[in-house]
């Protein structure tokens, strides 16, 4: 069975970490490469980090980090923000990155999406949508707009169509944050979620919005998502990754397990 | 310990190939001249991304001719992801118009590699089961169902169940990994799959090494 996917999202600014209180065992806990492996250790099935970079001289510090990272965790890592030309992708995935995560670029200029899986393939290229809802639900039918640069700009675009097009455009998978949800630990947007995932064929990633274990789990129910992002609730440890697989897998959703991870003794001779 | 060599095929993830290899206790280098390749002891061919220009760039590169003679020797030999779909006989690529187009392969394991067709999502993302078809060195220590890191639309069908070396469930039951004799490839990533992929990893250096008993 495909198991569903936990995925711990740091946000960087210039080469160190933003968030997180709970580090008091870990060295450095602004340190990305620290942060990185306690999570590969407690089981997260994927890394993504978040470069919120302001200046753009600083931006080649993400470089190091994933150069870094990758030296020492080996599950998949994504790196998103600020990505917007096809050489700075390469330089991210020759450094050890495994996907790049496009958003602004990708809204001025979609056929950044075409160059990057034509060149790279669609499995390193992952979409994230910024949505925010529109109307209410009083109003009837919900839609959700795409906002860019970090949700600060309101771009027009209806969400559904934006994210048929990235399909269209050779992305391998969306990663989906709802505006209306982020931040609120009142669980993720089901609503946007099941239209995005049963529109498009490309796994959608949830984010936005966990507070409690069945957020996750509506989020995989409701919402249909391959993989949910969780920063928050992971960084101010209100769960650790083994509490949310536990508690997924209690409830019949299949989870790497986190147990015997590292049970795989390389020494050992046979 | 023999040293490993890794086929620059220009592909993005060879620097992730690298460091897990060395991680699991391998040494290699990364290599895209044809002698180093004919003169290997040990062969990790990477690949990611479309099979059409893969190929073309194992042409450029004047690299097909070298593999060839490193498979025929029998030296041990590890195809990963699109690598090991390239040692196949051919791919149906399908196009956005709906016409497919067959390429040509490496053809040491015969075999069509075709798209993902059913109601789940393409590409097929994330760790997923696999299981070994037969006992096999690559596989010690990791059990029946081990979970690994997968990342491809298209799979592997080999004409004979006797290349068959692991099976997954994605809607179909396909096959992940395939054998013939010392040539061995996996669709799934083990330079991205935490300690399973290294220990799988570290079983292919033990099979280098011929250690595997």
């Amino acid at each position: 069975m495909l198991a569903k996917r936990i995925i711990p999202c740091l946000d960087v600014r210039d080469g160190r970490v933003v968030k997180g209180t709970r580090f008091i065992n870990l060295r450095d806990a602004g340190d990305p490469v620290e942060r990185a492996r306690y999570y590969d250790q407690e089981g997260a099935d994927e890394i993504v980090f978040l470069d919120i970079t302001a200046s753009v001289e600083k931006r080649r510090a993400i470089i190091d980090v994933v150069s870094k990272t990758a030296s020492v965790v080996f599950i998949p890592l994504t790196v998103g923000g600020g990505i917007d030309n096809v050489q700075f992708m390469q330089e991210l995935l020759q450094s050890g990155a495994d996907k790049v995560s496009l958003n602004t670029a990708a809204l001025s200029n979609p056929e950044l999406i075409n160059h990057g899986a034509e060149r790279f393939g669609s499995q390193c290229i992952v979409v994230a949508i910024d949505a925010r809802c529109k109307n209410h639900a009083a109003e009837g039918l919900r839609s959700w707009e795409v906002y860019s640069h970090g949700g600060r700009q309101p771009t027009g675009r209806e969400v559904i169509s934006w994210a048929q097009e990235v399909e269209r455009l050779g992305a391998g998978e969306i990663l989906l944050t709802s505006m209306d949800a982020d931040g609120t630990l009142n669980g993720y947007d089901n609503e946007l979620l099941a239209a995005v995932t049963s529109t498009v064929n490309i796994p959608v990633i949830a984010s936005g919005g966990a507070g409690k274990l069945e957020h996750l789990y509506d989020a995989f129910t409701k919402g249909q998502a391959h993989a949910v992002l969780a920063a928050s609730i992971l960084h101010f440890g209100t769960f650790s990754i083994a509490d949310i697989k536990q508690y997924l897998s209690s409830k019949g959703l299949p989870v790497r397990p986190v147990d015997g991870i590292k049970d795989y003794d390389l020494r050992e001779e046979f | 310990m023999n040293k490993v060599i890794i086929v620059d095929s220009e592909c993005a993830n060879l620097n992730s190939i690298y460091k897990a290899v060395t991680a699991a206790g391998l040494t290699a280098d990364i290599t895209d001249e044809p002698d180093k390749i004919t003169g290997a002891d040990a062969i990790i061919f990477p690949g990611v991304g479309s099979y059409k220009h893969a190929m073309r760039v194992l042409e450029q590169k004047q690299l097909v001719d070298p593999l060839m003679t490193t498979i025929k020797k029998g030296i041990p030999f590890l195809g990963i992801c699109l690598g090991m779909q390239l040692l196949c006989s051919c791919s149906e690529e399908n196009h956005a118009q709906g016409s497919t187009e067959r390429i040509q392969g490496l053809n040491a394991v015969k075999g069509l590699v075709t798209r993902f067709n059913n109601e789940l999502p393409v590409p097929h993302v994330g760790w997923n089961q696999v299981q070994p078809a037969v006992g096999h060195p690559l596989f010690y220590g990791l059990g029946n169902s081990s979970y690994f890191y997968f990342t491809h639309s298209y799979y592997v069908t080999p004409d004979s169940d006797e290349n068959i070396l692991a099976r997954t469930s994605y809607g179909i039951n396909f096959t992940s990994a395939i054998i013939r004799n010392n040539l061995l490839g996996v669709q799934f990533h083990p330079e991205k799959s935490g300690p399973a992929g290294l220990r799988l990893l570290s079983n292919f250096g033990k099979i280098i090494a011929g250690k595997e008993h």
